[in-house]
C-alpha cells in the first residue's frame, strides 16, 4: 500500500529545504591550525589544560588510528574526506571558559535563544515553575560555553559538567570508565575521536540517587571547515536514575562537516540511564550539496545485574548518518531498549541501528525501528542481536518497519540474528500486525481500524519516552509521532 | 585496519593447481572458463570478512581441494547408484550422475517420457549445442565464489528440456562413491517452455568417512506460465563439504515450488537465486535443514523481484542438535519498477541442545513504495508448555520432542505434492529423529 496523503505532507513539513537552524553566527574564533597532527592534538590538550596521562592516551589513539582503514561495509557513499582539511578545534575567541553567562559572548547567546534553548536559570525560574526542569550543557563547536543548574545538581550530589572540565576536577572517575566502554581502537571514527575529542558532556550520579531533572546537551556546529568530535561520558552508580538528552544543529552550507562523536554509558546494579537523542545536523540541500556526516559511536554498557539503558532517538538531519546505538547486557536480569524513528529526505543517506549483545543471564532487550524514506534517499536498519554461550534465558524482541514515499528512495533492512544459547528466545519482525495481539484486539474491539490501533500502540510506546523531552528539542519529534505506520514493508 | 594480503591457502593453491592441469582436458569454451576462474582466483575462497560468507568461512572449513574425481567404469557406476538410497523408491525418470559424471547408460533416450529431452552437457560443451547460451541465466549469480567454481570446472552435466505437461517426475541423482575424497562440479540445465509443467527431484549423497566436495549447479528456466515443483534432498556423507546453487528464471505468470531438505554432510551451504522475469508469477522456496554433532548448513537465498506483481514466499526451518550450527541468510530485492511485489520470507529455528548454535540474516533491500515485504525469523527451544502436554499424556520426552520437531519441519515439507516423495521427506525427518543422541 503507498503512502498516504497525511503522511507524505508531514513528511515534506521536514523536507531538507525547510531547514529552519540553517543560520550561522558571527563570532570571532580561535582555531588550532588546520589538519591533524600530533602538533594539533598537544595543542587541544594544552587548551583543556588536561593532565599528561590525557595527552597519552590521545597520542596513544592518534597512532592507532593511522593505521586504520575508514569501514566501507554501511550502504553510504561520500566523497573521501580529507582529513588534513578540517580544523579539529574552533573556540569562541573571547574567553572560551566563561565562568557565568554574563562572559559568554553576547552573539552566542543570541544563537541559543534563537535555537530555542534556555540557558538563563533565572529566565526559567522567573515565571511559573515548569513542570520538567531541564539542566543543559550547551557545546559550540569545541567548547562548552554553557552548563546551567550546576549547583542544584551538586546538591544531589549528580555531576555534571563539560568532559574537559571533568578531566580536570575528577580525574580518577573519568580515567577509571573512559574507554571502558568504547575501547580506543574500537573503529575507524571512535578512535579518531579518542585523538581528538574536544567537548562533551560527563554525567556522574551516585548510588540510589535518581537525577531531579533532566539533563540535556545542545551542540551546535557553527565554524566553517571545523569538525565536531563530542565526547560524553555518563555514568549511574548503583541504584541510580538519569534521563538525558541531545539535540543537535548546524548552520547551512555547501561544504560537508564531520560530526565523529563518542558516547559511553555505564549502568552499574540497578542503575537506569534513558538517552534521547533529535538528531537534526544540517542535511544538505535536496541536490546533497553540504550537510553534516555523522559518524557516531555510541554504547551502553549494563555492567551491573538488573541495569536498564534505553536509547531513543530521532534521526532527521545529516547527509551522512552512521550510527548504531548499541547495549552490552552484561549484567544478570539487564535490559536494553532501543527506539528510533529515522526519517531521510531529499539525498539522505541513514545507516542505523542497534547491537544487543547478551552475556549475562535473563537479558533482555527490545528493538523498535522506523525507517521512513523519501526523496532520493537510502534508509537502512541495521542490527544485531546475539546471544554468548552463558546468555540462559535471554529474550528479544525486535521489530522493524520501513515505509517508502516515491521511488526515488531505498529502504533496507539488514539484521543479524546470532543465538548461542538453546534457551534465548529470539523474535525479529517486520509485519505491524503482530506487535501484540492482545492491544490490537482492544483497540479494535473499541472501533480503532488496525492501523489506527497499530499506530497508537507504537507511537504510544515511543511517545512515553518521546514525551519526556524538553519541547524546545521535540519540535521535530512531535511532528513525527503522528506519522501513521501504513504501507509499512518490514 | 591495515591493507592484508592473504596468503594463499593450500586449498587454494590446490584448486590453481586443479585448474591448470584440467582445463586442457574440459570440455567446451575455454575462454569462459578461464575468465570464471580468474575472477574466483582474484579474490581466492570466501572468507568471514565477505559479507555474503560471513557465517560460512569457506578458507578455513576447506583445508584442501580434494582431486576431482575421474569418470567412473560403467560398473562402478552401477555398484554406486545400487547403493543410493534418497527417494530411490520413487517412480521417476532417473537422471543420475556417478562422482559428477552423467551415467548414460541408465538412461533409455529411445523411451523418454513424453515431452522430456535430454542432452548429455560434456557432449554439449564439446559440440557446442545451442542451448548452450542458456546457460548462467542470473547475470548477478556470476558473481558468486562457489558458482564460479563450478562454471570453471563443471565437466559434466545434462541439459533438459521439458516441451509439455510432464507427469512422471525426472529425478538428478547426484551420487559421489570413493574411498578417497573427490570434487566433483556437475551442472544441470532444465529449460521449462511456456506451458509445460514438471516435478524435479535432486538427491545428493555421498559415501561417509571421505570429505568429498561436490559442487552443483542446477539452473531453471521457466518460461510464461509453467508450473515447476523442484525438490531437493541433501544426505550427503558425514565428511563431506557440499556446494549447491539452485538458479532460477521465471517467466509471466510461472509458478515455482522449491523444498530443500538437509540432513547430510559435514559442511553444507546450498544458496538458491531466484529471478521474477515476468509479471504475476508466484514462488514459494522453503527449507528444512536438520543438523547434529558438529555439522553446520548454510541456506542462503536471493530473491530479486525483477517484475511488478510477483509473489514470493519463503519459509526456512532449521533444527539444531548437539552443537551443530545453522546459517539463513535470505534477501529480497525489489528494485524501482517491481510495484505490487509481495515478498514474505521467514526463518525459524529450534536449539535442541546447549553448544548448538543459529545465525540468522533476513535481510530486504526495497527500492519500490507500492510494495508489500516482510520477514520475519526466530530461534529458540522447543515449547516447555507443549512439551509438558505431551509427557503428561505418557510420552517419554524424546517422543514428545520428536513430534514437536516433525511438526515443525513438516510445516516446510508439506507443500510437496507429490505424495511418494513427501512420504520419503517424512521418512527422512523420522530417521533422523531416531538416530538423534
Amino acid at each position: 500500500m503507498p503512502a498516504v496523503q497525511e503522511t507524505i505532507d508531514q513528511v515534506r513539513l521536514i523536507d531538507v529545504d525547510q531547514y529552519k537552524y540553517g543560520f550561522e553566527t558571527e563570532v570571532e574564533m580561535e582555531k588550532a591550525p588546520k589538519g591533524l597532527s600530533e602538533d594539533v592534538i598537544r595543542f587541544i590538550s594544552a587548551k583543556k589544560g588536561e593532565p599528561e596521562w590525557m595527552l597519552q592516551w590521545r597520542l596513544d589513539a592518534y597512532k592507532r588510528w593511522l593505521t586504520m582503514k575508514e569501514p566501507t561495509w554501511a550502504r553510504v557513499s561520500y566523497d573521501k574526506i580529507d582529513y588534513n582539511d578540517i580544523y579539529y578545534y574552533a573556540a569562541p575567541k573571547n574567553n572560551p571558559a566563561p565562568k557565568s553567562l554574563d562572559e559568554v559572548d553576547p552573539e552566542i547567546l543570541k544563537t541559543y535563544e534563537k535555537l530555542g534553548i534556555p540557558l538563563r536559570e533565572q529566565e526559567i525560574l522567573a515565571g511559573v515553575e515548569p513542570r520538567n526542569r531541564v539542566a543543559v550543557d550547551a557545546v559550540f563547536d569545541s567548547v562548552s560555553v554553557a552548563t546551567t543548574f550546576k549547583e542544584e545538581l551538586k546538591k544531589a550530589g549528580v555531576i555534571f559538567m563539560p568532559i574537559s572540565e571533568a578531566i580536570r576536577e575528577y580525574p580518577d572517575l573519568v580515567r577509571q570508565y573512559l574507554g571502558s566502554v568504547v575501547p580506543v581502537t574500537d573503529n575507524y571514527f571512535a578512535t579518531l575521536n579518542s585523538a581528538v575529542f574536544t567537548d562533551g558532556s560527563f554525567v556522574y550520579v551516585p548510588p540510589g540517587v535518581r537525577c531531579p531533572m533532566e539533563l540535556s546537551t545542545y551542540f551546535r556546529i557553527n565554524e566553517k571547515n571545523t569538525g565536531q568530535f563530542e565526547r560524553t561520558l555518563i555514568i549511574a552508580d548503583k541504584g541510580s536514575y538519569v534521563s538525558y538528552l541531545e539535540g543537535c544543529t548546524a548552520p547551512k552550507r555547501d561544504e560537508n562537516q564531520l560530526h565523529a562523536a563518542v558516547v559511553e554509558l555505564i549502568a552499574l546494579d540497578d542503575a537506569e540511564i534513558k538517552y534521547s537523542t533529535v538528531q537534526n545536523w544540517y542535511p544538505g540541500d535536496a541536490e546533497g550539496r553540504g550537510g553534516i556526516y555523522n559518524f557516531v559511536t555510541k554504547r551502553g554498557d549494563c555492567r551491573g545485574k538488573n541495569s536498564v539503558i534505553t536509547w531513543t532517538q530521532v534521526e532527521t538531519g545529516s547527509a551522512i548518518t552512521w550510527k548504531y546505538p548499541s547495549c552490552i547486557l552484561r549484567g544478570d536480569n539487564s535490559r536494553g531498549e532501543f527506539y528510533s524513528i529515522a526519517v531521510s529526505n531529499g539525498m539522505q543517506q541513514v545507516d542505523s541501528g542497534t547491537k544487543m549483545i547478551h552475556l549475562g543471564k535473563n537479558t533482555t532487550s527490545r528493538i523498535i525501528s522506523k525507517g521512513i524514506a523519501a526523496g532520493r534517499s537510502e534508509n537502512t536498519y541495521r542490527g544485531l542481536v546475539s546471544a554468548h554461550r552463558k546468555a540462559t534465558g535471554a529474550r528479544n524482541f525486535t521489530n522493524c518497519d520501513s515505509l517508502l514515499i516515491g521511488n526515488q528512495c531505498g529502504a533496507h533492512t539488514v539484521p543479524y540474528i546470532e543465538s548461542k544459547n538453546a534457551s534465548a528466545v529470539f523474535e525479529h519482525e517486520a509485519t505491524t500486525s503482530k506487535i501484540s495481539e492482545d492491544q490490537m484486539f482492544y483497540c479494535q474491539q473499541r472501533g480503532l481500524s488496525e492501523e489506527e490501533a497499530t499506530a497508537l500502540i507504537v507511537n504510544g510506546f515511543v511517545k512515553d519516552v518521546l514525551q519526556q523531552l524538553p519541547m524546545e528539542f521535540a519540535v521535530e519529534a512531535q511532528k513525527l509521532i503522528s506519522i501513521s505506520l501504513e504501507g509499512s514493508v518490514g | 585496519m591495515a591493507e592484508v594480503t592473504l596468503m594463499k591457502t593450500p586449498a587454494e593453491t590446490g584448486l590453481a593447481q586443479a585448474f591448470e592441469g584440467a582445463k586442457a582436458l574440459l570440455p567446451g569454451n575455454a575462454e569462459s572458463r578461464a575468465q570464471a576462474f580468474e575472477q574466483f582466483n582474484l579474490r581466492g575462497l570466501p572468507h568471514r570478512r565477505v559479507e555474503e560468507f560471513k557465517y560460512t568461512d569457506l578458507r578455513s572449513l576447506m583445508r584442501e581441494a580434494a582431486p576431482f574425481a575421474a569418470k567412473p567404469s560403467g560398473e562402478e557406476a552401477r555398484a554406486a547408484l545400487a547403493n543410493a538410497k534418497a527417494l530411490a523408491g520413487v517412480s521417476a525418470l532417473q537422471v543420475p550422475f556417478v562422482n559428477g559424471h552423467f551415467v548414460r547408460d541408465a538412461v533409455r533416450f529411445e523411451s523418454l517420457p513424453e515431452g522430456v529431452e535430454v542432452v548429455p552437457l560434456a557432449e554439449a560443451l564439446a559440440s557446442g549445442h545451442d542451448w548452450l547460451a542458456h546457460l548462467s541465466p542470473i547475470p548477478w549469480a556470476s558473481d558468486n565464489p562457489v558458482y564460479q567454481l563450478n562454471t570453471s570446472f563443471m565437466a559434466d552435466g545434462v541439459m533438459l528440456r521439458i516441451t509439455g505437461p510432464v507427469e512422471t517426475p525426472v529425478h538428478l541423482r547426484f551420487v559421489t562413491s570413493s574411498a578417497s575424497a573427490v570434487a566433483t562440479a556437475t551442472r544441470v540445465l532444465v529449460l521449462v517452455e511456456d506451458g509445460a509443467s514438471v516435478t524435479l527431484l535432486e538427491s545428493h549423497e555421498s559415501s561417509n568417512g571421505a570429505g568429498h566436495q561436490p559442487n552443483d549447479v542446477v539452473e531453471i528456466i521457466a518460461g510464461d506460465e509453467t508450473d515447476v515443483r523442484h525438490i531437493r534432498m541433501n544426505v550427503e556423507g558425514d565428511q563431506a563439504l557440499a556446494l549447491s546453487t539452485l538458479a532460477v528464471k521465471m517467466g509471466t505468470e510461472a509458478r515455482l515450488t522449491s523444498v530443500n531438505l538437509v540432513a547430510g554432510a559435514a559442511v553444507s551451504r546450498h544458496q538458491v537465486f531466484g529471478l521474477f522475469n515476468g509479471e504475476n508469477a508466484k514462488a514459494q522456496i522453503n527449507g528444512a535443514t536438520m543438523i547434529k554433532g558438529r555439522q553446520h548448513a548454510d541456506s542462503t537465498l536471493v530473491v530479486e523481484h525483477g517484475a511488478p506483481h510477483c509473489e514470493s514466499r519463503e519459509l526456512f526451518k532449521t533444527v539444531i542438535d548437539d552443537e551443530a550450527t545453522g546459517v539463513f541468510q535470505g534477501k529480497i530485492i525489489v528494485p524501482h519498477h517491481a510495484q505490487k511485489t509481495d515478498g514474505r520470507m521467514m526463518s525459524a529455528a529450534i536449539l535442541l541442545a546447549e553448544g548448538g548454535a543459529m545465525n540468522n540474516k533476513p535481510e530486504l533491500e526495497i527500492f519500490a513504495d507500492d510494495v508489500q515485504c516482510a520477514h520475519g525469523a526466530t530461534c529458540g527451544q522447543l515449547d516447555e508448555d507443549l512439551l509438558f502436554y505431551l509427557m503428561a499424556r505418557g510420552l517419554p520426552k524424546k517422543e514428545a520432542e520428536s513430534l514437536l520437531v516433525q511438526a515443525f519441519l513438516g510445516e516446510a515439507v508439506e507443500f510437496v505434492d507429490n505424495e511418494p516423495v513427501r512420504e520419503a521427506l517424512v521418512a527422512a525427518i523420522e530417521e533422523w529423529l531416531r538416530t538423534r543422541s
